[in-house]
């Protein structure tokens, strides 16, 4: 992975410094509140319901083993020895100290490590497949391009106060699990007809309040190019966006109110003077990135292992969490592994320090000291043998890492909610481990097969709510909490927004909400059809009136 | 004591203000909001500037003086003496156009000044506009940033392309002078250094 030359310790050095003269004028009362709340949000600092959050930045979900010790350090010492993994691939931490950030800062810029740009109205991290390098269907490796536009974004001068936040997400696979369709910018990196590395650039997607899905706004950009052309994106809407109110600033309104012709036409007019500028990567630049990213030095092995194979033959327990939890990779022998966040009853994406010191630890042993995050808060060992396995098994069991639940239902996405966000109208960590008990039977998930839930605990959509194939968004309704569901979400090349079936619920209504939605699935699915195929093939009809059934008998 | 910091070589200071910023009368129209139709350029539905504001306002005869775009644009005829003497400069708030400044005046440099004004120090629309001056309107004079210009801002501004602030009244010009070098080796090109970090060192892996 990446490792920082002088230049980047430099600034992330100089960072710390400058944030501590901020929090130190802040609290000698040189900065007012409205003053100093855009600096502490450029860097991930939020004031919550209970205490501040810090979003530690994970530039394109990626950790070393020395990183992920750090942060377990940093969150025991300074917080209540856990931290939550989040849907930009980053780790929160619920209970800093305001006064204790900027030491909490020169501890991670000790690891390379920051939290700069983790909010506010400025370019956020830049977020990407989590199986990046190794996944079979990749066509292009998007971590040095990702990198060099991290470094690019890093306090850029023309961007640092745009309208509203900005999220750029990559992606070099056939299938997208980058979701580039919902951001502000989105890459899809690709081979040309010359065999050149290409770039398809979507612009205007995002969820939250107003969810649309982003339009092509160039088919084919050349690679070095990434960076003048998403400076002529960001400068239009720099310019031309909204700032009379915050829920109309995102890009996808500019983009809408002019539609995408006239957004492209302008876009275009504005590269016009920046291509070719100073700012176009060099192929001196991205070689040296790329540098860090090459393969790892791996082992010439057989594309199957006698152990492993014994292994799930004699242990249906291990079967059925290789089932879920294994990944194919480019190299024969080994796999990709995902550590499930999501154990049930649990808040998704929380882990334990204790948990993180034994993550990088099997990271250490048995994946090239490298781990990554998943934007559906899971833990990733990219780079294990067939033959090793067993082994991170049987210690990730001990520790509650290996949920067989990797892409079933109760493998949920969930944001913080109204337990610490101060934005939300409603709590959404207990309505998840409600779900999980209610589905708490491993064969049962197994039978529901792959699906996707995801909840929000406000329309800000931070848990994703609209691309889950079922989604669940807390509401405010004469201060109390309610629960409104959509059917019919996805991520992926395919991507759609989910449709609400009616009215909201309680939350003590939600697990058998949830499985009546179920429930109409198995009834109607024909063999091997997902929850979400049969959801497009239904439509939300059948799904709505068994829901509410029961409410219509009564009234 | 001045309020006003400047760069020159890169060197900032504390400097002497020479310069009187023209402000434009309050409007008494009730600011028209453009909800719901699409203007290009005016989504936000800032005010307009009226005829009346730019007929009440009051220029000083003599003097160095920043006027604002909309007055400099009406009244360019009347000032075009001074504007030879170089003793008129121009002001423009960050939703103007500054294509509308181009048209009405081809050669800016024949400004020795311009200011964008900021609002809110969170607009910062103020950057693209100093970096568009600089870069497409290639203006070579004295860019300045006026209204509720901040420490925390600074740097921003100095690599957008300003090289004079107009710190706000009730903060510590001094003091926010330091923030101009937060960061010694910024990543990206910007106005005051074109090259990005990869070109300007000698980056190995």
């Amino acid at each position: 992975m990446y490792k920082y030359d002088e230049i980047d310790q430099r600034l992330v050095d100089e960072r710390v410094a400058q944030y501590r003269d901020q929090t130190r004028r802040y609290l000698a009362g040189e900065l007012s509140e409205e003053e100093f709340r855009p600096l502490r949000l450029q860097n991930g600092l939020y004031i919550q319901r209970l205490a501040p959050m810090l979003r530690i930045a994970v530039p394109y979900g990626m950790l070393s083993s020395k990183q992920l010790h750090k942060l377990a350090d940093i969150a025991h010492s300074y917080d209540h020895s856990y931290g939550h993994f989040s849907t930009r691939q980053n780790l929160q931490l619920n209970w800093p100290k305001l006064e204790d950030v900027p030491d909490i800062l020169a501890e991670l810029a000790s690891v390379e490590m920051h939290a700069i740009q983790t909010s506010g109205n400025c370019i956020r991290n830049i977020t990407t497949d989590q199986f990046a390098g190794v996944a079979p269907d990749e066509i292009i490796d998007p971590r040095a391009m990702a990198e060099v536009m991290r470094q690019w974004s890093t306090f850029h001068p023309e961007f640092a106060l745009l309208p509203r936040k900005f999220k750029i997400a990559v992606s070099g696979t056939k299938d997208d699990r980058a979701v580039v369709q919902m951001h502000d910018i989105g890459m899809e990196f690709y081979l040309d007809n010359h065999n050149k590395v290409a770039i398809k650039v979507w612009v205007g997607g995002g969820l939250g309040r107003t969810p649309i899905l982003g339009a092509v706004i160039r088919e084919h950009l050349e690679w070095q190019h990434a960076l003048t052309y998403c400076e002529a994106i960001v400068r239009v809407y720099n310019l031309h966006g909204r700032r009379d109110n915050s829920y109309k600033a995102r890009i996808k309104i500019l983009v809408k109110a002019l539609g995408i012709d006239e957004f492209r036409s302008q876009v275009e007019a504005e590269w016009a003077h920046l291509k070719d500028a100073p700012n176009t990567i060099t192929e001196a630049e991205l070689a040296r990135v790329a540098k860090h990213f090459e393969a790892m030095p791996y082992a010439n092995l057989p594309a199957h292992d006698a152990s492993f194979d014994a292994a799930i033959v004699s242990n249906p327990v291990f079967a059925n969490w290789a089932k879920r939890s294994l990944h194919a990779h480019k190299t024969s022998g080994y796999r990709a592994v995902t550590l499930s966040l999501k154990p049930h009853g649990k808040a998704p994406g929380d882990a334990t320090s204790e948990q993180m010191h034994v993550v990088a630890d099997l990271a250490e042993q048995y994946s090239f000291g490298e781990l990554r995050v998943s934007h559906e808060q899971n833990l990733i060992l990219a780079d294990v043998k067939l033959s090793d396995l067993f082994a991170v098994w049987e210690k990730a069991r001990v520790y509650g890492l290996a949920t067989p639940n990797i892409g079933l239902l109760t493998d949920i996405i969930c944001c913080p909610g109204g337990d610490f966000c101060s934005l939300a109208n409603a709590k959404s960590i207990p309505i998840a481990q409600a779900i999980q008990m209610q589905f708490d039977n491993l064969d049962y998930l197994h039978d529901i097969g792959d699906i996707e839930l995801n909840i929000s605990g406000c329309m800000n959509a931070c848990g994703h709510h609209h691309i889950g194939h079922i989604g669940i968004l807390g509401v405010d309704k004469d201060g109390s909490e309610w629960y409104q569901v959509s059917i019919g979400g996805s991520q992926g090349n395919n991507a759609s927004i989910g449709s609400v079936i009616g009215p909201s619920f309680s939350a003590d209504e939600m697990p058998a909400v949830v499985q009546k939605l179920i429930d109409v699935y198995i009834k109607e699915r024909t063999p091997e059809e997902l929850f979400i195929d049969t959801v497009r093939r239904l439509g939300v009809a059948p799904f709505k009136a068994y829901v509410y059934a029961q409410d219509e008998v009564t009234a | 004591m001045s309020q006003l910091i400047k760069l020159n070589d890169n060197v900032a200071s504390i400097a002497e203000n020479e310069w009187t910023v023209v402000q434009l009368p309050p409007s008494l129209v009730e600011a028209r909001k453009q909800a719901g139709k699409v203007v290009l350029f005016k989504l936000t539905g800032e005010q307009t500037v009226s005829e009346e504001q730019i007929s009440g306002t009051v220029i000083p005869e003599s003097g160095k003086v920043i006027v604002p775009l909309s007055v400099f644009i009406a009244c360019k005829a009347q000032l075009q003496a001074r504007i030879n003497a170089g003793e008129i400069g121009v002001w423009l708030d960050t939703h103007e156009v500054l294509a509308d400044l181009a048209e009405h005046q081809s050669d800016l440099n024949q400004l020795p000044i311009i200011a964008v004004h900021v609002e809110r120090f969170a607009d910062g629309r103020i950057f693209s506009l100093g970096l568009l001056l600089r870069t497409r309107y290639s203006f070579k004079n004295e860019l300045r940033a006026i209204g509720d210009v901040l420490r925390d801002q600074l740097f921003f501004l100095k690599r957008s392309g300003f090289d004079s602030y107009l710190i706000r009244a009730d903060r510590n010009a001094e003091e926010a002078m330091l923030s101009l070098n937060d960061f010694s080796a910024p990543y990206q090109g910007a106005v005051d250094e074109t090259r990005p970090a990869f070109v300007r060192y000698n980056r190995v892996a």
